[in-house]
This record gives structure tokens, sequence and C-alpha cells, in this order.
């Protein structure tokens, strides 16, 4: 089966390999690093700046995603419970929450760091901001995705609400909710970047922002290669916890 | 004494001007094998969902063993078409369900009930399997096993087999004859296929689409326990021919 899956991500990473092939010789043939460096050149920068980037900066970035993903998951099961369970509820608070979604969180960011300063908190709304929406509709339509005769079935021997919601509605709802938090981690990542961007003294997008006004190429790439590293490890981590869990998808 | 009865039943859904049952009253004794045909199963449904409570009826009164069923719990065993054997759950721990919400049986006590269930459908060893690794006819008597542990004396089933091919249908109906001559239970089966009405049930039950305040009772001449060579009959097959012809006759009407 594992033997398989790598089997199947093998197209995939020799054209990776192969799109690098092709960034390193144009970069060599424009020969400006400052604007477009090689992929050797920012492995060389990533191994140059480890001490301040994985002591200092890689921290920052990942404690106020964390704390803001952690946010996000709290406040999205807490609002996809309350829509499922309440139609009223539902109809408050489904239109807000999308509307939510329109705003544009990068143009009032820097309000945030007026509020806060540049506490972790300011990063930690826009995080929230960006990731709570896709956690709240994902696992509210994974609630609804649990079949009525699966309820009533339930119902003829006896059962509460809470005994549907507990045995019928979660299962149900739990592999949303794992699309949803793979979904929610890259972006809570970038919101985590966004935010140190616009006002900070660490993190990764702090430290990328600084190479861009030094002119240094390879420096900013150097953070952001670390991002999507960052990314791809949790996700997958993320994914192996849900196989472990979620041992029925794609079979209803 | 009668283990059902229904007493002047009417039921209108909201979205209607009509009823759909009107003043219905019927009875079904204890340990009967009734099967229920008629042309708009939408109106066999509404029948078995007034008796397992997923419905209220407007008017009139439904009893079980002589008391009305408000109030009542696990008066009935429910089964529904498709086997509703959920995914995330082993095939014991689907069978556990109806135990889990009663309430009252320790974990070891469920474990072995499930276990005897599984045993006695023919299905011993199962519980640790996910419901995708059995064929449909093993989900349907897994189903049925988790129906059995209701407890309830009645059993609706509405349709079990009808998604069955038809060698796993027929194996599956005399099997269903022999857990009822084995358990004596009250059985309610909603079917669209007259033929297995005839070989299952003691008499069939027609829901008209006339207007009507009962249900027009039919016996069926065949003794217990019977193999499906009664099918064939003479008077097997003219009882067949009659309720085809009383069906088509509420199609046409």
């Amino acid at each position: 089966m594992r033997k398989q899956a790598n089997r199947g991500n093998l197209p995939a990473l020799l054209f990776l390999f192969l799109l690098l092939i092709l960034w390193q010789l144009g970069a060599m043939k424009i020969n400006a690093a400052y604007i477009l460096p090689t992929p050797t050149q920012i492995l060389q920068k990533l191994w140059e700046l480890r001490e301040p980037l994985f002591t200092v900066h890689l921290p920052a970035t990942m404690t106020v995603t964390g704390i803001g993903l952690l946010i996000s998951i709290g406040l999205g099961l807490f609002l996809a419970t309350a829509m499922d369970f309440s139609p009223l509820l539902q109809k408050c608070l489904y239109p807000v929450v999308v509307a939510s979604q329109t705003i544009p969180t990068t143009a009032i960011a820097p309000l945030f760091v007026l509020w806060f300063g540049y506490t972790i908190w300011s990063k930690v709304l826009v995080t929230i901001l960006i990731t709570f929406f896709p956690i709240t509709i994902t696992v509210y339509d994974g609630f609804r995705a649990a079949k009525v005769e699966m309820g009533e079935l339930l119902q003829t021997y006896g059962a509460t609400r809470w005994d549907i919601f507990v045995k019928i509605k979660i299962p149900c709802a739990l592999p949303y909710f794992f699309s949803a938090v793979k979904m929610a981690i890259p972006m809570s990542i970038i919101g985590a970047a966004i935010g140190e961007w616009l006002g900070s003294q660490s993190g990764l997008g702090y430290f990328s922002r600084r190479m861009m006004t030094q002119l240094d190429g390879a420096g900013v790439f150097a953070p952001i290669v670390l991002l999507s590293a960052a990314a791809m490890l949790i996700v997958a981590l993320v994914g192996i916890v849900e196989n472990k869990v979620v041992k029925w998808r794609g079979e209803s | 004494m009668s283990l059902l009865q229904f007493e002047r039943v009417s039921y209108q859904y909201d979205s209607e001007d009509y009823n759909i049952i009107d003043e219905l009253s019927f009875s079904v004794k204890p340990g009967a094998f009734h099967a229920i045909i008629g042309v708009s199963k939408r109106k066999k449904s509404t029948i078995f969902r007034l008796i397992n409570g997923l419905l209220t009826p407007k008017v009139g009164e439904i009893q079980v063993g002589g008391r009305t069923i408000a109030g009542q719990k696990n008066y009935c065993g429910y089964m529904p078409q498709k086997d509703m054997l959920f995914p995330w759950r082993t095939v014991g721990e689907n069978l556990a369900l109806p135990l889990e919400i009663k309430g009252g049986f320790s974990k070891a006590e469920r474990r072995e009930m499930v276990r005897s269930a599984l045993a006695d459908v023919g299905l011993f060893g199962c519980e640790e399997k996910r419901p995708e690794e059995l064929s449909g006819g093993m989900r349907q008597r897994a189903a049925f096993a988790r129906t059995m542990l209701t407890g309830s004396e009645l059993l609706l089933l509405d349709e079990p087999f009808s998604a069955l091919d038809f060698l796993t249908r027929i194996s599956m109906q005399e099997w269903l004859l022999m857990q009822h001559q084995k358990h004596k239970k009250t059985i309610l089966f909603i079917t669209h296929d007259v033929e297995e009405a005839i070989f299952l049930s003691d008499s069939v039950l027609a829901v008209t689409s006339t207007p009507s305040r009962t249900l027009s009772e039919i016996k069926v001449p065949a003794e217990h326990p019977r193999t499906r060579e009664c099918l064939t009959r003479p008077e097997m097959v003219m009882l067949r021919e009659k309720l085809i012809d009383m069906l088509r006759k509420q199609v046409m009407s």
C-alpha cells in the first residue's frame, strides 16, 4: 500500500525536478540573483542562515500558526455545531460567516497591529480570520451529510438528539473535519506570514520582507521554502492521523 | 388479544390537504406474519412510520401490547429497506447500537448478546469485520440481527430484500421463514413482490388506494414450514393471480 503510494508520487517528483532544473538554467542565464535566485543559491542561503531561521523565525511563525489554527478549529467546530443544532442560529450565522470572507484581510490587518501592537495576537487574528471559514463551513456540511434515515433508525431505538449527534453526526463529519484542517494548515501559515509582513519583529514572513529591503533574492526565497516545507510536513502528519481515525472514507 | 391495534387512525402530511391514512382500524395477532402489499409505497411506509413512532397520528390511537404507543419505548423493531449498517462501526458495533441506546447493559453483556445474535443469523465470528466486507445477503442478515436485538416482539420489515439479486433474495426468504419459526416474533413485512408476499406470510394485508377504513386481509392457503414448492400449488397460483389482478385494477383506477 505504502509502496504503491510512493510509486504514485514518482511522476510528480520527476516533474518537479524537471521544473527545478529549468529554473536553475533560466536563473543562471538571467544572472540577477536579487530578482531571481537559482534553487541552489536558495539552498545555500538556507544553510547559511540556518541559525536565525530555525531558532528564532521558524518557531515564531509556527507559534502564531499553531495558536491561530487551534482557535480556528475551536471556533469553527463551535459555530458548525451551533448551526447544526438550531435552524434559527443557522439563519443568523451562515450569511455572517460567508460575509466575513469578503473582508480583504490584508487590507485591514494593519489595523490589528494598531489594536494589538507587535504582539503575536495581531498575527493570530489574521490567521483566524483566514482559516475559521473553511473549517466552519466544511464541518457544517459534514454534519449535514449524515443521512436523515440513519437518525430515524436510531430514533426508533429511542435515541435522543444527543445520541444521534454523537453516534451519527460526529462520525459523518470526521472525514470533512480532516479535509478542513488539511485545507486550513497552508492557509494559516499564509495568514501568519501576512501578519508578519505587516508588522512584526520576528517570524519567517518578517524575515523574508527584511531580506527584500536588502535586495537579497535568495534571502527572500529561503524562508518561503521553509514555510512551504513546514506546511507540507504538517499536512502529511494530519494525513497520518486521519488514516488512523477514519477508516471508512469513500464508502457510505 | 391482539399485539398491534389501530383504532380509527388518521394521518395527514402538512404539505397535503387530504388524509393519506383515513380512520384506519386493523389488528394483528401475536406471532402472525403479515405481508403488506399495495400500490402506494408511500401509504405503506406511512403505516410503518406511524407504528414505529416517527409519525404521530392526528386522530385515533395505536396500541401495542394493549397499551398506547405514546410514551412506550422499544415496543417494535424497525428494519428499513437499506441495511443502514454504519461504515464507521464494525459489524459487532453496529449490532450493539440498539443496546447502547436502550442502556443498562455492561460492555461485556453487550458483546455477549451481539455474539450470539450474529451466530443466530449465521454470521458467527463476524463482529470485528467492517460492513463493506460483507455481501448483500450477509448485510441484510446483520441488519436483521440488529433488529432482533431491540428485543421487541413486533418486527417491521420494510422491503428488506428488494435490493438483493434474485437467488440471494429467495434464499433470504427461506431463511426469514426459519427465523420466524424459531423466534415466533410478530412480523409485518412490506413488499411490492406478490410472490414474496404469499410465500412468506400467513395472510396478506392489502392497502387499497380507494379510501377504506381497514386493510383487507387475504389468508394464504399454505401451512408452515413451507418450501418454495408450495408456490406451484393451484390454490397458491390462483391467489397470486388474484392479488396481481387486484393491484393492477388499483393502478388503473
